[in-house]
Order: C-alpha cells, then structure tokens, then sequence
C-alpha cells in the first residue's frame, strides 16, 4: 500500500516474481511456513494442511525481526516493536496509539518515527538510547553510502525537538489499559517523563536464524552486530548444499539482501556445475555495504549496559513472564550457559521460543556470572520453529 | 495531516491515519458485534474498538499483539468454533465470529 522511496525497487522486485509465478516458472506456495527441516525435507505447513518438501540445494532468505532490549513493563499491551509500528502503518494505515513515543536505536528508530508523523500520527517523543558520540565516530564508514546517510539526517531533522541521543531508559509505567508514561534520564542525567499510550521499542535488527540452524549451519558470534550468526563463505554457502541470503545471514538491509540473494543463486547454479553469472562486481558491492553496515551497528549500539542493569523485577521472558531475577539466579545455580538457565528458569521456553529474549538472557548470564556474553552459547533450536495448532498439523494435504 | 484529523472509529487503541472508505465488514468479538473495514487483519478489526487481544496467562496485563509479523506469538485468538488464528496476520472477514478467551472445543 505505502511503500518509502525505494517503492520502485520494490514494485520492480515483486513484479518479477509475479511473472515467473504467471508463466509457471516457479511452484510458489503463499501463506505457507517451514515449522520443520529433517532429513533434507522441509516440513510445511500450507492453508490446506502439512506438506513435506524433500530438497538437494535449499536457499533460505529467513530475514530478521527487531532486537528487543526487555525494559521494565514492556509486556503490557500497547508495547509494540518498532517494525510492528511501520508495519501497522505500511499494510493497515493505522497508528497502533494517538500519543507515541518511540524508543531503541537504529535506523528504523529514526525511519519510523519520520513514516508515522508523515501520515499524522502524534509522536510524543524519540528516545535513542546511541550517545550522539557514538554516530559521530561511525560517520566517516558509514559515508560509504552517502545518499542513505542524507536522508537520515533529513529525516532526523524532521523530528526536531522530539528526538534525544543518549537517553537511559527507566520504564513504561502503565494502567490497565497499557502503558500512561515513560520514565527515562536524558544525556545529562535529568530524569524525565514523558506521558504516551503506545511505546515502540527495537534496537537494530535480529537475524532470524532458526532455520539454518535446524539445517545443520554453524553460528559464530558476531561482536560487532552483537548476536550469533550463521557461518557462511562470500557468496552464501553455510552447509552442503544449504545456501543463505539476506538479513537472515548478515544485516546489510534490503539493497544488501537483494545482493546476497543474487550471490547465493550463483553459488548454488556454479555447485550444481551450471553457468553461473559473474560476481566480481557484486562481491565488491557488498563489501561496501557490509562495511556501511558495520558502521551503523556502531553508532547505533546494543543497549549492554540498560540490560545489565535491569532491575530483578523486569520481566525479560514477555511470554512467560521470567524476570531478570530468576535468569540471574538460574545462572548462579546452573552455571554460564544459554541452555541451562533455560531448563531451569524456562527462558526461550515460550511461545515466541527465545526469539526475543535470548540477547538480553545471555548479556543477564555474563554479567552475573563475569564471563563474555558469547561464552554462554546459543539456544539449540528446537522443531518445530513456531507453534504450529495440532489440527492443522495433523490434517495431511 | 493534522492528529486531529484521525479518524477514531471505537474507543480502541488503534488509530486509522488514511483509507477511511474501505467497505465495511462486520465481525463478531465474544458475540458482540463490532466493524472493521475490508482489507483489515483481525488484530486491526480488535483494536480499532477495543485496547487489547486477550489477557496473559502469566502476569496481570492485558495483551494486545508486539511484532505484527507472525513472529512473538502474543496475538493469539480463537474462532467461536476453537481453531486459533495468529491476529496479526489473518484477514478479518463478514461475519467472522471471534473469541479472545480459548473455547472449550478440541481444535
Ligand atoms: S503480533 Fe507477533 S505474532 Fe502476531
């Protein structure tokens, strides 16, 4: 419906799928989700029922979902993430609030907040918990994209006096409609409340990897955009013939996953001993693109400290409710390691099975217990990916 | 657009900012009615008159979806006749007869 500038990039993408589709040139299957890899099948479930899909190459593109920071009192209704808020706005034209404040850092803190007041939302305020230090530092790499770096400042003015770098977050305090107000300190130290019904809360972006991970991929953790990810060569290779791309694999955006989608369609036509497109040019632009990227991942950073620092009672788990209390104890009991604070607290146990709630577990884990945030391990995943209603999954198709 | 210029169509917690001429669709939320317009997904169709999808199993507040891409699993409802839907990504349609607590139905 409303789509930002690239809208023809965008339209010009979905308009070759459309195509291929029409003339019959791919099998697509909408509205349908990989719950399962085993045995080089995919297990899926489709509108009409369970499907089982057996592969010898298989290109996952899973992308990624906001990274999450649990503040105290985020789980009540009215809390959403950033990318909820821009989708609610993108594919419903709503506001998911009339008085908004919005919270996190990265660049869809600063795009989101631009979007809503655009299309007359309220914005109360913007509250970037990046020290403006930090995005100074990082603007010489991320340069190497100029025209992107323009049009966040242009769209960083735009929000004038609602936008604060720097800012620690104290809380969401809510009624039992949601959330009446949010407690934070500004740059200098000066507490602050700012009354709201709607917080929208990310940091940066989350690669959504459970996929890969049941297909046998590596992960190794990645300092710079402070999460596991999957190992891969340049062109996408992770395991024999399993093959990643796009934000799923490394945060380059949505130019960078369109490149990292061409990159691995040729690795897979070369290994299967057909012609393969060049890559010289692309594999040169998307080094570009990584090191823009990295930037950004340094000016607007993992929020290390505002999770260590959350208090006992903040609920860190929003599907089961598991505070930071019982992590840090289950981590004293059970030692530094992601899988067995999960046994004992049930933390990644949940519906949304850890998808945001890992991050802030292990920074809780190595900070209680003195030891690096990637010595506690990653969550193993566990089949199937999401939960599935058993009679849909029992109906065969 | 000026705030004031938002169309409230509830006391919900939603807010429609355009696309205020859709057809209507009527659904039905615990047996009372309620109007969504066409095209919008359940979690909109709820919000729009109401502040929240369901209450949680585990703490004292009410919920009302996080993610909206079928990813947090927080925006579970039921058919009346007990199948779940993720609200975020299902389309409401006419007549859709909606439930925010589970039936006691075997799905
Ligand atoms: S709101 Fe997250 S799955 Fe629907």
């Amino acid at each position: 419906m409303l789509y930002g500038p690239d809208s023809g990039k965008a339209n010009a993408l979905h308009t070759l799928f459309d195509i291929m589709v029409a003339e019959d040139r791919i099998d697509y299957h909408p509205m349908s989700s990989v719950v399962a890899i085993a045995e080089g099948a995919l297990h899926v479930l489709t509108p009409g029922g369970r499907r089982i899909f057996g592969y010898d190459r298989l290109i996952l593109a899973t992308g990624a979902t906001d990274r999450l920071a649990p503040v105290p009192g985020w789980q009540s209704a009215g809390v959403y993430s950033l990318g909820a808020a821009q989708i609610a706005l993108k594919a419903q034209g709503v506001a998911l609030g009339r008085n908004i404040v919005l919270a996190g850092s990265g660049p869809l803190l600063t795009l989101v907040a631009y979007q809503l007041l655009k299309m007359g939302a309220q914005i109360a305020a913007v509250l970037d918990t990046a020290p403006l230090s930090a995005q100074v530092a990082a603007l010489p790499d991320m340069l190497t994209r100029p025209g992107l770096v323009l049009r966040g400042v242009a769209m960083r003015l735009q929000l004038g006096r609602r936008y604060h770098a720097g800012v620690t977050l104290e809380g969401i305090e809510c009624d039992e409609y949601g959330p009446a107000a949010v407690r934070w300190s500004d740059a200098r130290g000066t507490s602050r409340v700012t009354p709201c019904d709607m917080v929208g809360l990310g940091w940066h972006l989350r690669a959504e990897t459970q996929l890969a991970g049941l297909a046998g991929c590596a992960f190794d953790y990645d300092e710079g955009w402070a999460q596991w990810l999957p190992r891969t060569d340049r062109l996408g290779r992770a395991v024999e013939g399993v093959y990643l791309a796009g934000d799923g694999v490394r945060i380059l955006g949505a130019d960078g996953a369109e490149l990292s989608g061409r990159l691995a369609a040729a690795a897979c036509l070369a290994d299967l001993g057909l012609s393969a497109p060049d890559v010289a040019s692309n594999l040169r632009r998307q080094a570009r693109y990584e090191r823009f990227a990295r930037a950004l991942a340094r000016a607007f950073p993992w929020p290390a400290a505002l999770v260590r620092a959350a208090p006992d009672g903040t609920i860190v788990c929003r599907c089961e409710g598991i505070t930071a209390g019982e992590v840090r104890e289950a981590a004293v009991h059970g030692g530094a390691e992601a899988n067995r604070v999960k046994s004992l607290s049930r933390l990644g146990m949940g519906r949304c099975q850890g998808r945001y709630c890992q991050l802030a577990g292990n920074e809780l884990i190595a900070a209680r217990t003195g030891t690096a945030v990637c010595d506690a391990e990653r969550l193993r995943e566990q089949a199937p990916v999401r939960p599935v209603p058993i009679a849909a999954w029992m109906r065969e198709s | 657009m000026k705030p004031s210029a938002q169309k409230d169509f509830g006391n919900g917690r939603i807010v429609r900012l355009v696309e205020f001429n859709r057809p209507r669709v009527r659904f039905f939320l615990n047996g009372a009615e309620g109007e969504a317009l066409a095209g919008d997904t359940v979690l909109t169709a709820i919000l729009v008159c109401s502040p929240a999808l369901r209450r949680s199993e585990f703490g004292p507040e009410t919920r009302a979806g996080f993610c909206l891409m079928g990813s947090c699993q927080d925006c579970w409802v039921w058919l009346e006749d007990g199948v779940r839907l993720r609200a975020c990504s299902t389309p409401v349609y006419e007549g859709m007869r909606l439930a925010t607590e589970a039936p006691e139905v075997w799905p």
